[in-house]
């Protein structure tokens, strides 16, 4: 038969569930941070007066726009994804992950898209105050939006509060301890944070793009500035935070953290942290591997003493099924993230010096770091969800068991029509992502000084704004 | 005290349900009509009208989905896997909508916008004629097995389910034409209103003809229709109909009075109001056909519901955000009043 070499159902829906939702969350890594840093923008604006912040707000805010619709899009496919692919998952934990989806839409979305129209055009309508509410409604959306979606998902990761019903159904029993499970605390921070550097780093390469073609601009300056100084605070802060996750996983998801140190056999002590190693599955070892002795084990159990178990001690059936995706996102993203720790501290040193927009060489490192975040964000859920594996609701539920009745060849067929779509809609929308944050921040362009006609961002120049709104500027050009 | 949960559930899901037809339906009719307005100055109006919106509109379809996974989760896992394909088209024609929005008004050339402006109203047409197949094939009923969907992935495409697939697309072609009727002046203006007169028919005509022929897919249905008593108060619904079909031509017929400016925007919403009611009456017709089934034939709302612990944790926030939800959504409509005029809108 040729479908034997078809692959299953199973596969397909695995594999078009992490396409839609690695495409999303590029969306919401850089929009979360993106809506706070507008409203620090705009807060400064009203603090201080000073144009120079408006004019960034609307300079920035055109791109928000964009990338935020995109987000919408692609996230609303997330949230039926569910059910058309993973229907037995969604009857069985829908107890319990449904009202916390539930809450997102409730405090978080519907806040988010409300806001967002009176954000985008409202200037002109509403005064300054309101404006700035609007801004920062939508601001605290994105993060109430992270607080439910990641307590949905973690409780998948550790779930605690619930019983299972003798037809394998959860029953919420104590929603508390459902929220605030113990892996949210690590992820929600880690998150958060991920997604604050993620913007800081494609704010920074911005700026560094428009400083490498002109020194004076200040709003150029502006930009980079800020983003290395958040590139220096939270960077650390994220390295920290994520060296407390990871030691919450290893009481938790043991198998996980196995997977991500490449480590198959079990060490009393003195287990090495392994730098380089290529994790062969078949004969469960590592081929060539790098390490540095004893540093595993002060890293995981922060004692040389302490005993690290390997993947050999886990059942073949309880073990991640791609040991070596694991292990190279992992490193992937720790890389980044001591590359990002390397960045802010070299700003810093050069800031000190009086040279911050005055050294080539450091806004060509910070271009090259623009899309850094993007790629340590996916990593790091590469990790997370790859390594959760073989479970989708851990230690409970299989992702074999949790997949829909449909056939391979319609899961096949709305794959093969995501991937086309996602190409070409995300990628002309990225490709002016890309185009509006290349062309230069400057006042003339910036919008109306007062009292000159407002023009549409269409081809078509139009006529003013009626009703003499025109004393504030407008959201942008 | 004992609640009937899943009853209130039903009635809230229908409504937020409700709320995303009446809601995204005009601004996906927009869509529909882009064709008929003019390069330019027209189709940037029309957008500008809904852009402040739409996104709030389309979180209402979230909320119904979402909901369902909350509280009726048995429902949720065998309605979806049933619609696979209509529901991936239709998500994958908002996509194309949502983004085209922000695309079409950032193209150098015309030719890149002509583009955008054709993926713009593909999107809504493909999205509002996804939607009515889903319903009709629906409304059809589906195959179940224990706990799960036992049909195949074609078993959507019925001449019905396309029927009722076309007729939101006029449905909701409707809906924008009386929106732009209410939002906007001049030519733009008169030419909703051509097009609602003949978007009006074209609606009423299908209306008739679903209604028709629903009584005869299944017997359930015909019983609420025709058996006694259920005839008793059956028969409002189509009376009703015709009642506001009546309002609808007579305000769309009558030339403008030259009135004061805000009596003659309340004037010019009628006919929205009107649309609307007529979704609302089918709406409430279908509700009579089902009830109490959340996936026809079989299965009911309580047999779909979620633990009692599950609907009331979030029935507590519901109680609460849904109203808030309300007024600030209606404050934002209150922001955005009044006719949209040229260069007003999209500004960044
Ligand atoms: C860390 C944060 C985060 C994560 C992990 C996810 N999302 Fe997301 N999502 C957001 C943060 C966010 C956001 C920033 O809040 C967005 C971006 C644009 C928007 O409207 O909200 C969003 C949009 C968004 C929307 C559209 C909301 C609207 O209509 O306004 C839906 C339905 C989802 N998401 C659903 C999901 C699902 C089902 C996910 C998991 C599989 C998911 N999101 C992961
Ligand atoms: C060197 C520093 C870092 C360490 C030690 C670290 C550690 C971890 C660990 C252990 C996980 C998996 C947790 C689990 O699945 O249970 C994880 C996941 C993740 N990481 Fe990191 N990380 C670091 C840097 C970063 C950076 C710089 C970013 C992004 C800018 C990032 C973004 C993420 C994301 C989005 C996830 C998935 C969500 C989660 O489970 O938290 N990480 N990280
Ligand atoms: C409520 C939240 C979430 C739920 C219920 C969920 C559930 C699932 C399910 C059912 C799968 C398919 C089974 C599999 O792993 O193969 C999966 C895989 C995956 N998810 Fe999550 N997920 C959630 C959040 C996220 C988020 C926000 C991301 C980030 C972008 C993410 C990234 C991934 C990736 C990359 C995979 C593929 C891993 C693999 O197939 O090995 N997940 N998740």
């Amino acid at each position: 038969m040729p479908w034997d070499a078809f692959p299953s159902a199973l596969d397909l829906a695995r594999f078009q569930f992490a396409f839609t939702v690695v495409w999303h969350f590029l969306f919401p890594a850089f929009t979360i941070g993106l809506a706070s840093y507008l409203a620090v923008l705009e807060g400064l604006w009203l603090a201080t007066g000073r144009a120079l912040f408006i004019e960034t707000f609307r300079w920035w805010l055109r791109v928000f726009a964009v990338a935020f619709a995109m987000g919408v899009v692609s996230g609303i496919v997330m949230s039926y994804q569910f059910g058309t692919n993973w229907s037995v998952l969604s009857d069985r934990a829908g107890p319990v992950i449904g009202p916390l989806l539930g809450y997102e839409v409730l405090t978080a979305f519907f806040l988010e898209a409300g806001f967002l129209g009176v954000m985008l055009f409202g200037l002109n309508r509403v005064g300054k105050g309101l404006h700035f509410a609007a801004t920062c409604c939508v601001a605290i959306g994105t993060l109430m939006s992270t607080f439910w979606i990641i307590a949905a998902n973690s409780w998948m990761h550790t779930p605690t509060g619930h019983d299972v019903a003798p037809d394998g159904r959860f029953l919420p029993l104590d929603w508390w301890a459902i929220i605030f499970n113990p892996s949210f605390p690590y992820r929600f921070l880690h998150v958060v944070s991920a997604a604050y550097l993620t913007t800081a780093f494609i704010v920074g390469a911005v700026g560094a793009w428009h400083l490498l073609r002109d020194r004076a601009n200040r709003h150029a300056r502006l930009m980079f500035s800020m983003a290395m100084w958040m590139a220096l605070v939270v960077a650390p802060a994220q390295v920290v935070i994520g060296d407390l996750h990871g030691l919450n996983t290893l009481e938790h998801q043991p198998q996980k953290v196995a997977a991500m140190e490449g480590h198959w056999e079990e060490r009393r002590a003195e287990a090495p942290m392994i730098l380089f190693a290529m994790p062969n599955m078949a004969e469960e070892r590592n081929d060539l591997e790098l390490g540095i002795p004893g540093l595993g084990s002060l890293i995981l159990g922060h004692s040389w003493e302490a005993e690290i178990r390997g993947l050999k001690s886990f059942p073949p059936d309880e073990r991640p099924t791609n040991v070596p995706l694991v292990f190279w996102s992992f490193r992937a993203m720790v890389g980044i993230g001591m590359l990002m720790v390397a960045l802010g501290i070299a700003a810093f040193v050069m800031r000190l010096r009086g040279r911050l927009y005055d050294t080539p060489w450091l806004h060509r490192f910070a271009l090259a770091m623009g899309p850094s975040g993007l790629i340590a964000v996916t990593a790091g859920w590469i990790v997370t969800e790859a390594g959760r594996q073989p479970y989708t609701v851990y230690g409970l539920l299989r992702t074999a068991d949790s997949v829909s009745p449909i056939a391979a060849p319609a899961v096949a067929t709305s794959l093969a029509m995501f991937v086309a779509v996602y190409f070409v809609v995300f990628g002309a929308g990225i490709w002016l992502l890309l185009r509006l944050m290349a062309a230069a921040p400057h006042p003339a362009q910036e919008g109306p000084s007062e009292g000159e006609p407002i023009r549409t961002a269409g081809i078509t120049p139009a006529p003013s704004l009626p009703h003499g709104q025109v004393t504030q500027p407008g959201p942008a050009e | 005290m004992d609640l009937d949960l899943p009853l209130i559930w039903a009635l809230l899901l229908a409504t937020a349900v409700f709320l995303y037809v009446a809601m995204d339906g005009f601004d996906l009719g927009v869509g529909i009509l882009f064709p008929r307005l003019d390069r330019g100055e027209e189709r940037d109006v029309a957008v500008n009208s809904i852009a402040p919106v739409w996104d709030g509109n389309e979180t209402w379809l979230v909320l119904g989905g979402g909901g369902l996974l909350a509280v009726f989760p048995l429902a949720y896992a065998i309605v979806l896997p049933a619609l696979y394909m209509p529901l991936i088209v239709m998500l994958l024609a908002l996509i194309f909508r949502g983004v085209a929005f922000e695309m079409r008004f950032r193209q150098d050339t015309e030719a890149g916008k002509r583009n955008w402006d054709n993926g713009f109203w593909l999107g809504s047409t493909v999205a509002a004629f996804s939607q009515g197949v889903a319903l009709g094939a629906f409304v059809q009923g589906i195959a179940v097995e224990g706990r799960g969907y036992a049909g195949g992935w074609w078993d959507w495409l019925t001449p019905f389910s396309v029927l009722t697939g076309v007729a939101l697309v006029a449905g909701y072609g409707l809906l924008g034409a009386t929106w732009l009727l209410w939002k906007t002046e001049g030519a733009l203006h008169e030419k909703a209103r051509g097009q609602a007169r003949r978007l009006g028919g074209t609606t009423l005509a299908f209306i008739a003809t679903v209604s028709l022929v629903m009584p005869f897919l299944q017997p359930a249905f015909a019983d609420r229709w025709f058996g006694f008593p259920h005839l008793l108060f059956a028969w409002v619904v189509p009376v009703a109909v015709v009642a506001l079909a009546v309002v609808l031509f007579r305000f769309l017929a009558a030339a403008p009075p030259q009135g004061a400016r805000t009596s003659l925007l309340w004037r010019d919403a009628i006919p929205f109001g009107a649309a609307l009611g007529l979704f609302l009456l089918c709406y409430i017709g279908l509700g009579i056909s089902m009830w109490p089934m959340i996936v026809p034939p079989a299965i009911t709302i309580w047999d779909a519901a979620a633990p009692p612990s599950t609907q009331r944790f979030l029935l507590a926030g519901a109680a609460v955000l849904v109203p808030l939800i309300l007024v600030y959504t209606g404050f934002v409509y209150w922001i955005f009043r009044g006719k949209v005029r040229a260069g007003e809108g999209y500004h960044h």
